[in-house]
């Protein structure tokens, strides 16, 4: 609901009374064209091309001839689904895949749950400092991941962290963040301050928009505000959450900055931590574009599969909730 | 500050007028939520005092004096990132705004003119266009920034400016937002009365419908400035001359280099700082301007 395209001229296909003929209107007729055009030249040169570039790279390998030396010496020949096997054999690829599933798997409950418990606390009657803690939890969106990573990197350092300090003063004992376990907190904190705030607006804004009288059957009835919060508001507000949910998952597995920004800081982090530092590092560290293009193509696979298997399964429960 | 709240409020006190919020006898603070939200809020602040803090302490006290403790090495240390390598700090700022500033006002100038073309006029595949744009958004970066360097690299283009202005353009969530808001905010009797006077098609959209799309493109307009601004991969795998850096990318360099000398790591957080503050200035002056609501698509008619 939330997503609702309005559509005031009906759908697509839909019978409409047809204006009288007249010159402007044939006009009309090629003008979203001319509209269109700029957005499919910037769709074909930046979008289409390079995906389909990136496949044929994929499909192809380089073969050298004698030292390699000289004009023609190397020539890209077919190369069937080698890159793919080749990249799909690539423990490498594999551990970092395990690493960023682990991580997502942190991350997106986490910060979801957050953002919805923090929009539920906005929408609740009698809350004070509801607009400044908004946009203080919001601030963090408008702070680029590379800054995020740099200030937490600090603040992860014993010398100048704070937490340290308190953890020193209790005497208790300091794990160090930035190695083994914790540094997938470490990370998955990241992300999780970046990006609760922004999915907190969007959750609350479809909270906004039930009207007051959904709520009104149920406040006669005398349910208290959480039952409200579980029973209406939650359930209302589905169709956002499954939709946080979906861009969560892909902005997830494609985690880059990050953990690029932590490396200088500790050794734990490689170069290939994240699928996506390995497929860099294969294109201009190791110089092999084409298997750099495979494993981008199987990144990008597995990201959509993953991604729209979610909307699947969570529309069809869905479905099933509204037929009982 | 509290421009946002009035608006977030009005939709739902528009919809019952003079409702009664339970009984009056109960007024109080909800405590629980109040104290939820303030945590939120602390913890999401906490990084920003730190740098700001940081900022102020010299290489020796950075580790040495506790956390949150101010020092006193502020204008010493803009003084020595203003001499680092000739000020390339400022270049780098000044690369960010041009790559932000110019890049979301371009995305904004296309995604207003598709945006116009998918709600109001219908033709014959309408839907497949807008569903292949939208299929744009959901590719994986990664798949896109590789080859568009490789192709870059054959029109002799990398490592310009052009070559992280130009993949950014395109941005199919703003054509989705200037569809939708497109959609609600241009009536079709004002397109058809247009016509009926004899304007063309250009003329009606740059004088008729331009002006009530302002609210949802201003909107479009700060969302690709943020997008743009914050984007790391495509600047890291295009450039590799500094002149050209954005912020992102020079404070990251710095960081690397920082690992060897420690010295440059009060730069590094003086950088920072510089660079988030006037984000957050900024932040705080749009964000009346800025329709929140039509972040999950939902759009007051």
């Amino acid at each position: 609901m939330t997503t609702a395209h309005r559509e005031p001229y009906g759908a697509e296909g839909a019978p409409y009374a047809l204006p009288p003929r007249t010159a402007a209107r044939e006009r009309a007729r090629s003008a979203p064209y001319f509209f269109l055009l700029p957005a499919t030249v910037l769709f074909v040169l930046f979008f289409a091309l390079p995906i389909g570039y990136a496949i044929w790279l994929s499909l192809h390998k380089v073969q050298v001839k004698g030292l390699g030396l000289g004009s023609g010496a190397r020539t890209e020949i077919w190369a069937g689904l080698e890159n793919y096997t080749d990249a799909l054999t690539d423990s490498e690829l594999l551990d970092g895949a395990l690493r960023v599933l682990g991580y997502g798997a942190l991350v997106i409950p986490v910060m979801l749950g957050l953002a919805l418990l923090f929009a539920l606390m906005l929408d609740t009657d009698k809350v004070r400092l509801a607009p400044v803690t908004r946009l203080a939890t919001f601030l963090p969106y408008a702070i680029p991941g590379v800054v995020a990573a740099l200030l937490w990197g600090f603040l992860y350092l014993p010398d100048v962290s704070p937490f340290y300090f308190v953890l020193d003063k209790l005497g208790m004992p300091q794990p160090n963040l930035l190695d083994g376990g914790p540094l997938y907190l470490a990370l998955s904190n990241i992300a999780v301050w970046g990006g609760t705030g922004f999915n907190m607006i969007v959750i609350y804004t479809s909270l906004r928009a039930i009207p007051a009288e959904v709520y009104e059957a149920a406040k006669l009835d005398g349910a208290s505000p959480l039952q409200i919060a579980l029973r209406i508001k939650i359930p209302m507000v589905a169709p956002s959450l499954i939709l946080t949910f979906f861009f969560s998952i892909i902005a997830t597995l494609q985690v880059f900055s990050e953990p690029t920004t932590l490396k200088p800081l500790t050794n734990s982090v490689s170069t290939t931590w994240s699928p996506l530092m390995k497929v860099y590092r294969d294109a201009f560290g190791a110089g092999d574009i084409h298997a750099a293009a495979a494993e981008a193509v199987i990144i990008a696979l597995v990201t959509l599969v993953l991604s729209f298997g979610f909307l699947r399964a969570a529309n069809s429960r869905t479905k099933q909730g509204e037929a009982r | 500050m509290s421009s946002l709240a009035v608006r977030k409020a009005a939709p739902a006190a528009g919809t019952t007028p003079g409702t009664a919020q339970g009984p009056p006898l109960r007024r109080r603070i909800a405590l629980v939520p109040t104290l939820t939200l303030l945590l939120g809020a602390l913890y999401c602040l906490l990084p920003v005092a730190w740098v700001v803090i940081a900022s102020t302490k010299s290489g020796r006290e950075l580790f040495s004096t506790f956390t949150f403790l101010p020092g006193t090495g502020f204008t010493q240390n803009l003084r020595d990132l203003d001499a680092y390598r000739d000020g390339i700090y400022w270049k780098w700022m000044g690369n960010s705004a041009l790559y932000a500033g110019l890049g979301a006002l371009l995305s904004t100038a296309v995604s207003a003119l598709s945006g116009y073309g998918l709600a109001i006029y219908r033709f014959r595949g309408r839907e497949t266009v807008f569903g292949v744009l939208m299929a744009g958004v959901l590719m994986p970066p990664v798949i896109l920034a590789i080859p568009q360097y490789l192709l870059l690299a054959k029109a002799d283009l990398t490592d310009s400016y052009a070559s992280v202005l130009l993949p950014l353009v395109l941005s199919p969530y703003g054509i989705y937002l200037a569809r939708i808001y497109a959609t609600a905010a241009v009536p079709g009797d004002v397109v058809e009365a247009g016509r009926m006077d004899g304007a063309s098609e250009w003329r009606i959209f740059t004088r008729v419908a331009l002006p009530m799309m302002v609210p949802g493109l201003v909107t479009v307009f700060l969302f690709q400035f943020v997008a743009v601004w914050n984007n790391f991969l495509l600047p890291y795998i295009m450039l590799s001359d500094d002149e050209k850096f954005p912020i992102t990318l020079g404070l990251f360099t710095l960081l690397e280099q920082g690992s060897n000398t420690p010295a440059l790591y009060t730069l590094v957080i003086t950088g920072a700082m510089l660079a988030v503050i006037p984000l957050i200035a900024l932040f705080l002056i749009i964000q009346r301007f800025w329709s929140l609501d039509l972040l999950s698509g939902a759009v007051k008619s």
